[in-house]
């Protein structure tokens, strides 16, 4: 287990070291800098300057290195376009937002998806089944940014029953959480319910009913915990998707969060920002991949940690 | 002697896309208690139809007991509701499957899903449960119970599993234990002793028995009496040497022949020629007439009446009809 773990850590810093080198790449093969970009006032000395002091006119090679540095250091300095500011207090301010609003987003999906795909599955062919069955495609297939809007629209416009925009009570986060919640807790619905619809088929389950358990318990104790294996499964990409969805929502509802950095940071080619929080969102990423593993290899007790490679 | 169980004139269907399935057409069949009844025949002919009647889980609503009663001591399963019937299963009717790599839950240990039936029914607690499940192994020879309690089902082997499931159905003490081809999904050597487990518990437990088999070599080792279905009837019944010395309806016999014997000469292995009956469109007659030798005219127009043979042989073919010539089959 302890080597296990010893691995792990030893891939997912690797794992940072690429992104965090393909990020530099990227970013720097795209034209311009963050100087170039509206601002035509400031004179060429003056470009030249500012340059000079982010070390923008060193060799690429020597700009890796000092971008290298502060990410080992975990400081990530200061960002051009709001100089008195660093990365990491945009980081420190942003990111819980972001995060609180992630959280609620992914707990809520997975309680009532996996309650919807529970019941379609045991009520499989029932009014139940064609309505949860109805909900998750539609779920699917309206993305998040259209949702927020018709949210927007119907309940803070029309009805007026909720604010519109920013981040500042639990009403404020309510229709946020539902138009980011809503697609995947159709994915969620929809897998747990053709696991599920699986499981019960299984001999297993047969043997629970001719010990005569109750119903309630076959299903809790014997299928669901099996049934969510897949679920669990997809749950890493799930995270990434939300993560990103939460950008997207956030500048539609203006909350305050990393999305609001992020996205300005590249329409100004705001190097320290950009790196710093792409580095940071791989990190977290790739450390609740980990705990996916860790949370599977829980539920079932057939995968064993230290016998699989790190992935 | 005591009945324990009587299936009497017992029908079902199923309804699936393409119809109708038929797949247990009018069976009669008692147990007596402390017995061990095989029930044998080839695939698809109602055997585990037949034996999930019993315990009341043929899966709804597809399927559906149309008709005939099933009296467990005295009470007609059929009529009993579903609670009751909960009650019932796993304390005085337990029942096993065929394939023990897949009958144990995977996510759960071994001793949790032995001692689940137990807690469920009863009101023991944790330490008595425990004791029983130790109890339970040695009875079906698991070495070391202590430590094979808190292991999971993939840390077994077939065999072993095999076992357990057993343990698991005999935990609460049951009258009746069903066992569903318990064996085919094992290897030879160990097929062997797990039907020797059956006697062993059979004689310290006096449990009845229905063995579902198509081995008819397991027949031979463990069954008190045969009951050979076909076509989701039970067209021949009687005590083992009844079946085995003195079978009457042509596919028994076909049935025997087709088994491989040390005794036998080279070249004698008969498998039957042709295919089943059509489930979803019985025929009128006799289910056997498309591959019977013997077919008359009146086997395809007329299902066979039942012929007393003796107290305990009964077969259902014109052949052994009074009004049939008698001659060597
Ligand atoms: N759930 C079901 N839905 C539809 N038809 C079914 C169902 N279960 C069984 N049948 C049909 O009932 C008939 C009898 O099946 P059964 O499983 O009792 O056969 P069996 O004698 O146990 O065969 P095997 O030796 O292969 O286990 C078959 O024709 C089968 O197709
Ligand atoms: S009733 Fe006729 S067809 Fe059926 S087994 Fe007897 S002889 Fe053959
Ligand atoms: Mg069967």
């Amino acid at each position: 287990m302890a080597i296990y773990l010893i691995r792990r850590f030893v891939i997912m810093i690797a794992t940072i070291f690429v992104i965090a080198t393909l990020t530099f790449i990227l970013m720097h093969s795209i034209p311009g800098n963050p100087f170039t970009t509206q601002d035509r006032s400031t004179s060429e000395a003056v470009q030249e300057n500012l340059n000079a002091h982010y070390h923008l006119d060193e060799p690429m090679i020597v700009q890796y290195g000092i971008w290298l540095k502060s990410l080992a250091t975990f400081d990530f300095g200061p960002s051009i376009k709001q100089p008195t500011e660093t990365v990491n207090d945009l980081l420190g301010r942003g990111f819980p937002i972001s995060a609180e609003l992630g959280m609620w987003t992914i707990t809520i999906a997975l309680i009532s998806g996996i309650t919807l795909g529970v019941l379609a599955a045991l009520k499989h062919n029932g009014i139940i089944d064609y309505i949860a069955m109805t909900l998750a495609v539609l779920g699917i297939s309206i993305p998040n940014f259209i949702l927020a809007t018709l949210l927007i629209q119907q309940l803070a416009v029309n009805l007026q029953l909720l604010p519109a925009a920013t981040w500042s009570s639990p009403m404020h986060m309510i229709m946020p959480i539902i138009a980011l919640a809503t697609g995947p807790t159709a994915i969620i619905a929809r897998l747990t319910r053709s696991s599920m619809l699986e499981v019960l088929t299984q001999d297993y389950i047969k043997t629970a009913r001719a010990k005569g358990l109750s119903p309630a318990k076959i299903v809790i104790k014997h299928a669901l915990r099996n049934a969510l294996m897949p679920v669990v499964t997809i749950l890493g990409t799930l995270v990434a998707a939300i993560l990103t969805g939460t950008f997207v929502i956030e500048r539609i509802f203006a909350i305050p969060g990393m999305g609001k950095y992020f996205v300005e940071s590249i329409n100004n080619r705001d190097y320290p920002v950009i790196m710093g929080t792409t580095v940071f969102y791989s990190a977290f990423l790739i450390f609740m991949l980990f705990l996916v593993d860790i949370v599977y290899s829980i539920l079932d007790p057939r995968i064993k940690l230290h016998k699989k490679g790190g992935s | 002697m005591e009945k324990i169980l009587e299936i009497d004139d017992l029908h079902v269907h199923f309804s699936t896309y393409g119809g109708t399935v038929q797949a247990v057409r009018g069976v009669n069949l008692y147990l007596n208690k402390g017995e061990t009844l095989a029930i044998v025949g080839e695939s698809g002919s109602g055997k585990s139809v037949t034996s999930n009647s019993i315990m009341q889980l043929i899966p709804s609503p597809s399927g559906k007991i149309v008709r005939g009663s099933i009296r467990f001591k005295g009470k007609d399963l059929v009529k009993t509701s579903k609670k009751e019937m909960r009650a019932i299963r796993g304390v005085d009717i337990s029942m096993i499957f065929q394939d023990p790599m897949t009958a144990l839950n995977p996510t759960l240990t071994v001793g949790d899903q032995l001692t689940e039936g137990l807690k469920q029914h009863t009101s023991v607690g944790s330490a008595e449960a425990k004791a029983k499940a130790l109890e339970m192994l040695g009875l079906v020879g698991i070495a070391n119970p202590e430590s094979r309690l808190k292991q999971y089902p993939h840390q077994f082997s077939g065999g072993m599993r095999q076992r357990i499931v057993i343990a698991m159905a005999l935990i609460c003490e049951p009258d009746l234990l069903i066992a569903d081809e318990p064996t085919t999904a094992l290897d030879v050597t160990i097929q062997a002793q797990i039907m020797e487990l059956f006697k062993e518990i059979q004689e310290k437990t006096g449990v009845s028995i229905i063995l579902v088999t198509h081995d008819l070599g397991v027949v031979a080792r463990v069954a008190d009496r045969v009951a050979v279905m076909y076509g989701g009837k039970i067209i021949e019944t009687g005590d083992k040497d009844d079946i085995f010395y003195h079978p009457q309806h042509p596919y028994t016999i076909g049935l025997l022949q087709s088994v491989p014997r040390l005794d036998m000469k080279e070249g004698i292995l008969q498998p039957i020629d042709g295919t089943p009956p059509d489930l979803f469109a019985p025929p009128q007659g006799c289910p056997f007439t498309a591959r019977c030798a013997h077919a008359m005219q009146v086997c395809a127009n007329v299902h066979p009446v039942t012929s007393y043979l003796s107290e305990s042989h009964q077969v259902e073919c014109w052949l052994q009809d009074a009004r049939a010539k008698r001659q060597p089959v």
